[in-house]
């Protein structure tokens, strides 16, 4: 490598030595949201090659599942992502529902549906906020995390708990919305749908921060799809696909509501996508909080299940507020689960960040990580 | 022994009148001549107090509670504009700042106590000589020109005839100590920090002293009273050279190393830049000289463009009341537009940076010259 | 090779496989928009190949292992970003032999999905770019998701 990179000196006389070097960011360091490393030979400042080291907080989650009976893996299934608690718990219920055979009521269905986007939201509010320190600018952090205490009540008032919520059952979801909680939901909404634009306006009217978005993190979609990057970080790279649409679960196929793409493949169109998607989320709240007030108060919202599974396998996938999650189910027929095997977008999305910060430079790799992300929780397992 | 302080044949300003030093004269006056009475009841009609109180020595005690003085005075007006930084930027973030003692200005007091109290680390493989040394360089250069700058016309250190240019020399040494200290601690962080100083520097250093030659151009003079003179005289140096009032906010940002520009501190990527390795007390202290330097390019920009000490047509008797309060008054209004930077904009890159100062600084500075030479030559100043 | 068909039906898929493989792959069963195949290991990097090329299987959800005692099983979750359409294949290692060729140069997201099984359940990926562990301490020299590998309170 050396002798490629010899500097000619200007007065011609012996040309200079340059080197590349490592730089270790992580596991504490102020990018790394969570527990990771991600090894980078800087020329310079350009990043020439970058290796991400995940694995402090493997914990042998899918192992420990197998000594739990199915509902003892609710409260874990929380604990995979502390961001967005909701969406694991589904999927795990999900895919044991899908295991027994058995169609969850309707009502369920729209809560559980209320409940993800909620999630969403606050995932996403979160991911914003880490972007604002990243950049370096603290006001975008406080005020999205402003936004986001207000979701954090209204998963207060639907399961008592404001982050690992513990709310999903398998056959339904543990309590009926509490009385007012529509109304909430739909004043927070609206309230989160004018406010988020003070955020929006900070960031997306300085031309600072779009210097430093645009046309950093590029990847093309072919890149893009054979690295398995899913998710917003996905979308905005050209990709068409959601699951929520196009591989519907739950009731998705019933809500109307769009699935923001952008082609620029850049930080910024990655950006973009999850402040779009924020919107879309609050329309499905929406909808979902009209449907289920329409299906009454004695509807019912979870089913008596049996606490064996049948001999067999299932899986499901789902739209993750980070993209897709999949869980893979073995059964033995008892009451403990065979194999459970979880499949993480963030596992996925930072091994492919060689490619992501490769010639960019070093002051733009918390940027171009952030679109990822970064829930190490889930990625670790 | 002599009632007024400018009687006495070692006073060391001539013929000006210099207000800190008059109080600190009389001050010497009440202890040295409570010490000389003292020792006098003990040992009647020693040498000793009479020594005390003849000229020589009282003038010499009096320069040593001058410094004091002045430096106190510059240490409370930069915690002040710390505590303002806090309440502020609170305000903008949508929170309160800090609260307790004082309105919170107390917190200020209590944090630096804090980290006089911290473990004092010094890593093992430093080059210890130069980690100490550039550290004391940066904090003592910061100190000396936060206290070089006067006040008013009666509260100055030295009335130097090019005073504007020896505070900007000593203002630009920094990066140099930072590029060298950054080296020093054997850490890649610091390096890239260091570099990173080096790199704003010459981004910013041109444009500056561009402007700082066209108010000088303007003023006629390198002087800091005269060029306050002749903003009284005519206007406020900003409505003619609105352009370069706008460049210089921007690279006195940079000089300060404040928000936008604090790309060698960038804690989102280089943890914390040049300061990494330096723990307690030694950090504690960058960050008081940070301030310093901050207070510094604010009472620049005062000096050079809002008129200094004077309130522009009012008689002499109203400005002769309370300079100095007038002038840091200006200078805590430049430093809220600082603060609101702060809290509006993210970090730049640094190629970003070298691309303003080189295509946007550079220009515009060149610009303002034109104007001010134009307006020279029509007669207008 | 056939034209790429960019959005196959899971008629298209079994008709597809069934034409192009004979029996060396068995379609187990077939849901809305789920395909289950069995293929045995010789072949399971030309099925995946031919799904991702001729069928336009761009995205692989996930490589999965399963410790079944006697044999190890590993399972690719293909997807297709067009109809959102999954196949799942499930290819049955003897125990004795536990070797399988990798996908990731198809792939390239398979690639930590590949080295995460080779470091919990052994199984060698051949081909493989860097098979090393990834989530445990390089110091093991067990493979915990076994189920020799026995938990706390594990019969």
């Amino acid at each position: 490598m050396a002798d490629e990179r010899k500097l000619e000196c200007a007065c011609g006389a012996a040309p200079m030595d340059t080197d590349k070097m490592w730089v270790i960011m992580g596991p504490q360091h102020p990018f790394s949201h969570g527990l990771w490393t991600l090894k980078a030979q800087i020329d310079g400042e350009i990043v020439t090659d970058a290796e991400p080291i995940i694995g402090y907080l493997h914990r042998g989650w899918e192992k420990e599942c197998e000594n739990r009976t199915y509902p003892k893996i609710i409260p874990m299934a929380d604990r995979l992502c502390y961001a967005a608690s909701m969406t694991y718990t589904h999927l795990y219920c999900m895919t044991v529902e899908k295991a027994l055979g058995i169609d969850v009521p309707e009502k369920a269905k729209y809560i559980r549906m209320v409940a993800d986007e909620i999630c969403r939201i606050q995932s996403h509010l979160m991911w914003l906020a880490a972007v604002g320190t990243d950049l370096g600018n603290l006001t975008v952090f406080l005020w999205a995390m402003r936004e986001r205490e207000f979701f954090m009540d209204l998963n207060l008032r639907l399961c008592g708990a404001r982050m690992t919520t513990n709310f999903p059952r398998i056959g339904g979801v543990r309590n009926d919305t509490t009385e007012l909680f529509d109304r909430d939901v739909l004043r927070c909404v609206e309230r989160f749908e004018k406010a988020i634009w003070d955020v929006i306006a900070l960031v997306d009217d300085s031309s600072i921060f779009l210097s430093r978005m645009k046309g950093t993190g590029y990847l093309t979609r072919e890149q893009c799809v054979n690295l398995g990057i899913t998710g917003p970080a996905m979308r905005g790279n050209g990709v068409d696909f959601d699951i929520r649409r196009d591989d519907p679960y739950d009731n998705y196929d019933k809500v109307d509501f769009e699935v923001p793409v952008l082609k620029d493949g850049d930080s910024y169109s990655r950006y973009m996508v999850r402040i779009e998607e924020m919107f879309q989320s609050c329309k499905i709240i929406k909808q979902a909080m009209r449907k289920v007030a329409a299906l009454g108060k004695n509807a019912p919202y979870r089913l008596k299940v049996p606490s064996r599974v049948p001999a067999g396998r299932a899986f499901m996938r789902m739209e993750d507020p980070r993209g897709e999650s999949l869980m893979y189910l073995v059964s033995d027929g008892t009451d403990k689960p065979y194999r459970l095997k979880v499949r993480s977008p963030i596992f996925v999305n930072v091994s492919a960040s060689k490619p992501l910060v490769q010639g960019s430079r070093i002051a733009d790799v918390p940027v171009i990580m952030a679109m990822i992300d970064m829930c190490l929780g889930e990625t670790d397992r | 022994m002599f009632k007024d302080p400018m009687a006495n044949p070692f006073y060391p300003y001539g013929g000006a009148y210099n207000l800190p030093y008059d109080v600190s004269y009389k001050l010497w006056e009440i202890i040295g001549g409570l010490i000389a009475w003292l020792i006098n009841l003990v040992f009647p009609g020693n040498g000793v107090s009479e020594w005390l109180i003849s000229p020589e020595p009282s003038n010499a005690f009096a320069l040593i509670i001058f410094m004091l003085i002045i430096f106190i005075v510059v240490f409370v007006c930069t915690l002040l504009s710390l505590w303002m930084e806090r309440k502020v930027l609170g305000r903008i973030m949508d929170r309160r700042g800090t609260m307790i003692g004082l309105k919170g200005f107390l917190q200020c007091v209590a944090d630096g106590l804090k980290t006089f109290m911290k473990e004092n680390t010094i890593p093992k493989k430093i080059d210890k000589m130069t980690y100490m040394w550039t550290l004391s360089l940066i904090i003592g250069a910061s100190v000396l020109i936060a206290c070089m700058i006067p006040l008013s016309p009666r509260w100055f250190v030295v009335d130097y005839g090019t005073g504007l240019l020896i505070i900007m020399a000593i203002f630009a040494l920094a990066p140099f100590f930072i590029l060298v200290s950054g080296w020093a601690q054997n850490n890649k962080y610091s390096l890239i920090g260091g570099m990173r100083a080096a790199e704003l520097m010459i981004s910013y250093e041109v444009p500056i002293l561009i402007l700082i030659a066209t108010t000088c151009l303007l003023a006629g003079s390198f002087n800091i009273g005269d060029i306050v003179n002749a903003q009284f005289g005519s206007t406020w140096f900003i409505i003619p050279q609105i352009v370069g009032f706008i460049t210089f906010i921007f690279c006195a940002t940079a000089e300060a190393e404040r928000v936008p520009f604090d790309i060698a501190e960038a804690e989102a990527e280089l943890v914390e830049g040049w300061q990494t390795e330096y723990a307690g007390m030694k950090w504690g202290l960058i960050m008081l000289a940070e301030y310093f330097r901050g207070y510094v390019s604010c009472a620049m920009v005062v000096i050079m463009y809002l008129g200094g000490w004077l309130i522009p047509f009012a008689p002499a008797e109203i400005n002769g009341w309370a300079p100095e309060i007038v002038f840091l008054l200006k200078a805590w209004f430049v430093f809220f537009i600082m603060i609101v930077l702060r809290g509006a904009l993210a970090r730049v890159r640094t190629d970003q940076i070298v691309n303003i100062g080189w295509k946007v600084f550079m220009p515009l500075s060149v610009i303002n010259l034109a104007i001010v030479l134009l307006l020279k030559i029509g007669g207008i100043y | 090779m056939s034209e790429t068909i960019r959005d196959p039906t899971e008629d298209r898929i079994r008709s597809e496989l069934e034409s192009r493989f004979g029996d060396r792959v068995r379609i187990d069963k077939t849901e809305p928009r789920r395909v289950y195949v069995t293929v045995p290991r010789e072949d399971v990097f030309d099925v995946c190949s031919f799904i991702r090329d001729a069928l336009c299987f761009e995205h692989v959800s996930a490589v999965t292992g399963n410790d079944m005692v006697d044999r190890m099983e590993v399972v690719y979750h293909l997807s297709n970003y067009n109809t959102g359409i999954m196949i799942e294949i499930t290819t049955v290692l003897p125990a004795d032999d536990l070797r399988v060729k990798s996908v990731s140069s198809l792939w390239e997201g398979c690639n930590w999905h590949e080295r995460e099984t080779y470091e919990l359940f052994g199984i060698v990926f051949e081909g493989h770019p860097k098979l090393e562990r990834l989530l445990t301490p390089d110091t093991y020299e067990f493979y915990p998701f076994r189920k020799s590998y026995k938990l706390r309170g594990q019969p």
